[in-house]
């Protein structure tokens, strides 16, 4: 699995770097869309690994737990959504913070909870959507998905639970 | 943005003048991690990139546009859910789409979709929750989004029921 990736990787290279000698615009394109996203993602990641980082050595375990861990009840998930609010760049940043946090010991609920909320529930981005089509909209979206949000995720979360299941350190 | 870097940049000075130890600890940390999940992310931009040029603005809007409003909200949601943009360029699109007449319905499937459910994230997704659990979040967020949509066609008055 491994050497066809890498394989897939190189033939996309030689793809790209061909398009661009001889002039194949649609691979130029490729390589565009390549470099615009990295750029977009490497202006967020590392602040969001470096952030993680801190919390790692510094957010006591019991703290997490306590306000997201089994015992928090709802107030984990309210607490979750706030921390959402606040998250940059969207689920791709969501998922090693879930991780961190899921090490520190908050329920998988309150963490998929998280990772929705800070999908579509970040308050940067729900501002920029109500400009462009209206604050009626925004409120709508998040009135009906935030109740939803949060009980697919305490189904998902609890199932999830009985299952012992464990959020990975993101090997791919 | 900026707000970021600042806020990173207070949060490592202050980290650092309580303990050097502790900050150097975590700033090993942060690289680890991000060092781990890099292939995957490689594997997402390749995936972007590739569909991106497949599936370009102007093929959403017009096919956002057309159809009638139940058949566009499964469009948008299948067009949100497959591919991946930043805020800042899809909600001017859909401000753009607005403007002509495509249904807020339409939008709010597209765009909450495109939020929620990653289709191209997959490669970044799995490597941390699994292939099985990344399949289910992602078709919760669809079944969601789409309840989203049809409520809001409800109280723009698009919905007739």
């Amino acid at each position: 699995m491994k050497k066809i990736k890498l394989l897939l990787g190189f033939g996309y290279l030689g793809f790209v770097i061909l398009s661009f000698i001889v002039g194949f615009e649609p691979g130029q394109k490729i390589a565009g869309n390549f470099i615009s996203f990295s750029i977009q993602m490497l202006k967020i990641l590392p602040c969001a690994f470096i952030l993680i980082g801190l919390f790692e050595v510094w957010v006591k375990k019991e703290t997490v737990e306590k306000h997201l861990g089994a015992e928090s009840g709802i107030r984990g998930y309210i607490w979750s959504i706030l921390l959402a609010g606040t998250t940059v760049g969207g689920l791709y940043v969501a998922f090693p913070v879930a991780y961190s946090l899921f090490r520190k010991g908050a329920q998988l609920g309150v963490i998929f909870a998280y990772i929705s909320a800070s999908a579509i529930c970040r308050i940067p981005m729900t501002i920029f959507e109500a400009s462009f089509l209206g604050l009626k909209f925004s409120i709508i979206r998040l009135l009906v998905s935030l109740p939803l949000i949060i009980v697919g995720s305490m189904l998902l979360g609890n199932h999830l639970e009985r299952k012992r299941y464990q959020i990975s350190e993101g090997a791919g | 943005m900026i707000y970021l870097y600042i806020a990173t940049a207070a949060a490592v000075l202050v980290s650092f003048l309580v303990s050097r130890e502790k900050t150097l600890k975590a700033l090993r940390i942060a690289y680890k991690r991000f060092v781990k999940i890099l292939p995957a992310f490689l594997t997402m931009l390749v995936l972007v990139s590739i569909v991106l040029f497949l599936v370009p603005e102007e093929l959403i809007s017009t096919y956002l546009g057309s159809n009638n409003r139940y058949v566009g909200v499964l469009i948008g949601a299948l067009l949100g859910s497959i591919t991946l943009m930043p805020g800042f360029i899809a909600y001017p699109l859909c401000g753009i789409l607005l403007k002509k007449g495509v249904a807020y319905m339409v939008l709010s499937a597209f765009s909450t979709t495109l939020m929620m459910v990653g289709v191209l994230t997959y490669p970044v997704e799995k490597a941390y929750l699994g292939a099985k659990v990344t399949l289910i979040r992602n078709l919760i967020s669809f079944l969601i989004a789409l309840v989203v949509a049809l409520a809001t066609g409800l109280f723009f008055g698009e919905v007739f029921l």
